[in-house]
């Protein structure tokens, strides 16, 4: 009997059942390999079987996730395994979706090792690379030869419970975690520089991301007909910060009504009706508690509604704080905050940071 | 110009009535330290405690740290233009107290000063768990601005650095040690088959509790310029900021710059160090795009083949970093950046602010936002109302039992950019 033992997910379509036409065919297990578990199975060699695949229909995954995965893991969890393998689902985005639930899910929930294969343009890829092992694979179906040996790699030494790198093992960097180096930083430094300086091949420690730029929208033509929004990363809020927004590192934003509200006093007004001040830990905050204008113009904003020179101020202004804040969550409260302002009919946002 | 660094190691501090240094034991009057930090009559009140490595005391907020220095037999004093007149430093002798250091505590702001844990996991991440804190907490008298506060409190750390310092100045040192960098084309003639490497040391200078001074000038306001490393040792850059406490240079760390250390540590065997260019890094653009020309344009004009930048900071400096790192590229010359990472608490977000191809070999001092429990300690120094909203906290990191969850950036010094730890970070 082998040592370890492994569950292959897989959809319809590797099941041999069917193409589109069977994506909503409903999950079910087998006590045996199927498909592309046959090209594992004899990769991992003796040491390893796969003693069960579970399919599932990739329209029906998708369409039924919340109920259909606690239902693949239970399948999976019945065959009491070591480690699991998806796909790989090569660039089939439902098949990559499913795949990398699957994987993360058996991670986190099963606390066992799960390794999958995409293209690295299959949707799936960013979703869940956060917790999933993804190894990235070609294309398409004609490149299995080359992404079974490239899994495999990985799977045998995440069976063996040996520490892996995404550099060294091939996958894609799935979160950073720091760790106490042998030399301190100015010595890696140091040593770095050297090695570069003799054309010699040195490791940086970050490489570059890929930077998401936004190409601006084209001007607006009247503004006198434009609801405009006021969104700031500058941490203005009511006075007192009632929903607690973070000085760094921000968790959530906040939306203000300033409904009938003509400035947003700070220490420099006397008897304002309402006063707001800044929670960002990050700038200088003297300047924009004496005034809160400073950072989110509001009293600017209301002169130009009042002369007609736009047509509106949205009545919420959205709030968070820029400091120390992921970039992931500063996308996640962007998006929140865009759908609410597209919601409420807003055509413009002066968007200020600090 | 070349300093003999001659190190005290100091094992104990034990305050009394009388201000000494016997065999390793700093003995220091605490009144005389706190007259001291009075002669500033913006300061109501001062105390005096002592934190000791594997102590159960956490200290917080902390503004800075200071290691006490003297000059030996010189005309000049540590710290010049602030503390002492304005003179030349980083030449001749200087004493250093080593394994101390003058710690300023007390509220500035409420939401931007760090944290040090002398015990626990904590302790781990600081490099002043190490060393014997002489703590300074002060309260200012009431209704004073916070930026004559802030100013308040960095001189009276400074003045008392320069007394405790000055009690080293007749005391045999430990180990002394040697740094000379001499003038340009002299420098260049003594290994002309070694690599010229120089040091781009970018100052954090955004505003309250994120300034720098150099020779007391503000650095918000200097045109990148040069200085031999020695100046450094001498107290010439000093530290007026600890917001997001994690990666701000203390007066402790520009007085120990690891980077100067191990550049001058291959100096002579491996490359030949010509010297440090210093910039800052401003709110403004156009700022910005001229203090990055300078130090690329000063980095060619040194006829430097490498350099090592250093990062102060996160976010909008980052924009720095990668401006100097990027130009100075572009005259071909090769760079090593050192930074720190904001990849969220899960690790999983991009973890610089800004980024370029060019910046291929980059250092990190780990991801500021990895969340750390530091559990209840037995003796507090300051306070702990600030906890929820210093940087780095979150609404509720101060639990009742006195447990605090925060990010690892509420600790003063954890992902230290100028290389100062061992900590990093990996892919995973």
């Amino acid at each position: 009997m082998a040592t370890f033992k492994v569950v292959h997910y897989i959809n319809q379509f590797y099941a041999g059942i069917g193409g589109e036409e069977k994506a909503d065919t409903k999950p079910f297990k087998e006590a045996k390999v199927i498909g592309p578990g046959m090209a594992f199975n004899k990769a991992l060699g003796e040491d390893v079987e796969i003693v069960g695949t579970v399919v599932c229909g990739d329209s029906y995954f998708n369409e039924n996730m919340e109920t259909v995965l606690p239902e693949v893991l239970e399948m999976i969890r019945s065959f009491e395994p070591d480690l699991v393998i998806a796909g790989p689902a090569f660039n089939a985005g439902r098949y990559g979706m499913a795949c990398g639930a699957v994987t993360a899910a058996v991670i986190r929930e099963l606390d066992i090792p799960a390794v999958t294969g995409m293209y690295e343009e299959n949707p799936g890829l960013d979703i869940y690379k956060k917790d999933a092992y993804i190894v990235p694979v070609g294309n398409s179906a004609a490149t299995m030869r080359k992404a079974v040996p490239a899994m495999t790699k990985l799977i045998t030494k995440l069976l063996h419970n040996e520490p892996v790198d995404p550099v060294v093992d091939g996958y894609v960097v799935r979160h950073r975690k720091n760790f106490v180096a042998e030399f301190r930083g100015a010595r890696r430094a140091a040593d770095m520089l050297v090695k570069k300086l003799n054309n010699e091949a040195f490791q940086t420690e970050y490489p570059m991301p890929e930077f998401d730029n936004v190409d601006p929208s084209p001007a607006i033509k009247d503004l006198s007909q434009t609801k405009i929004a006021l969104v700031t990363s500058g941490g203005i809020v009511p006075k007192g910060n009632p929903d607690h927004i973070e000085s760094s590192s921000a968790s959530k934003y906040g939306k203000y009504d300033i409904d009938g509200i003509d400035t947003l006093a700070g220490t420099n007004y006397p008897d304002a009706k309402a006063y707001y001040e800044t929670a960002h830990g990050g700038y200088d905050p003297m300047y924009a508690n004496q005034d809160s204008n400073r950072v989110l113009p509001v009293d600017v904003l209301r002169d130009m509604e009042a002369s007609g020179k736009i047509g509106e101020l949205h009545r919420y202004f959205y709030s968070t704080v820029g400091n120390g804040t992921s970039v992931a969550n500063a996308k996640k409260y962007a998006a929140a905050i865009a759908k609410e302002l597209i919601a409420d009919g807003v055509q413009a946002v002066i968007l200020t940071s600090t | 110009m070349k300093l003999e660094l001659g190190k005290i190691n100091i094992n104990q501090v034990v305050i009394g009535t009388e201000s000494k240094i016997v065999d390793g034991t700093l003995h220091i009057c605490d009144q005389d330290i706190i007259s001291i930090v009075l002669e500033d009559d913006r300061i109501a009140s001062c105390h005096v405690e002592i934190a000791n490595p594997g102590d159960k005391t956490r200290i917080t907020p902390v503004k800075d740290v200071i290691e006490p220095r003297c000059k030996v037999d010189s005309k000049g004093g540590i710290f010049p233009g602030v503390i002492n007149k304005m003179d030349t430093v980083g030449s001749g002798r200087t004493h250093a107290l080593k394994g101390c250091g003058i710690m300023t505590v007390g509220k500035i702001v409420g939401f931007q000063e760090g944290i040090v844990d002398m015990s626990g996991p904590g302790a781990e991440k600081t490099p002043f768990s190490k060393i014997i804190n002489i703590c300074l907490v002060v309260e200012p008298k009431e209704g004073l601005e916070p930026h004559s506060y802030e100013q308040a409190v960095r001189f009276a750390g400074l003045r008392v650095a320069d007394y405790v310092g000055k009690l080293g100045h007749d005391v045999e040192p430990d180990e002394v040690m040697t740094y000379e960098t001499k003038p340009l084309l002299e420098q260049i003639a003594e290994y002309p088959e070694l690599p010229k490497v120089g040091y781009v040391y970018m100052l954090q200078t955004q505003g309250l509790l994120h300034d720098t001074y150099v020779y007391g000038a503000d650095a918000k306001h200097i045109i990148p310029t040069i200085l031999y490393p020695t100046e450094i040792m001498d107290g010439a850059i000093l530290s007026g900021n600890c917001v997001s406490a994690c990666d701000k240079n203390t007066t402790y760390h520009h007085l120990n710059n690891p980077v100067i250390e191990e550049l001058y540590a291959k100096h002579g065997k491996e490359i030949n160090f010509m010297g440090v260019i210093i910039t800052n890094e401003t709110v403004y653009l156009a700022d910005k795009e001229r203090s990055s020309d300078w130090t690329s344009k000063l980095a060619e004009y040194l006829g430097l083949d490498g350099v090592i930048i250093t990062q102060e900071g996160f976010g909008n400096p980052d924009t720095d970093l990668i401006m100097n790192c990027k130009k100075i590229e572009q005259k071909d010359i090769k760079t090593v950046i050192v930074t720190d990472e904001y990849a969220g608490r899960d690790g999983a977000s991009q973890s610089l602010a800004d980024a370029d191809k060019l910046a291929d070999a980059c250092v990190t001092g780990g991801n500021a936002n990895e969340v750390i429990e530091l559990p209840a300690m037995d003796k507090l120094i300051g306070q702990l109302d600030y906890v929820d909203v210093i940087a780095g906290g979150f609404d509720g990191s101060l639990r009742e039992d006195g447990t605090i969850e925060v990010e690892i950036q509420a600790i003063t010094g954890a992902t230290n950019e100028l290389g100062f730890n061992h900590m990093s970070a990996k892919g995973n």
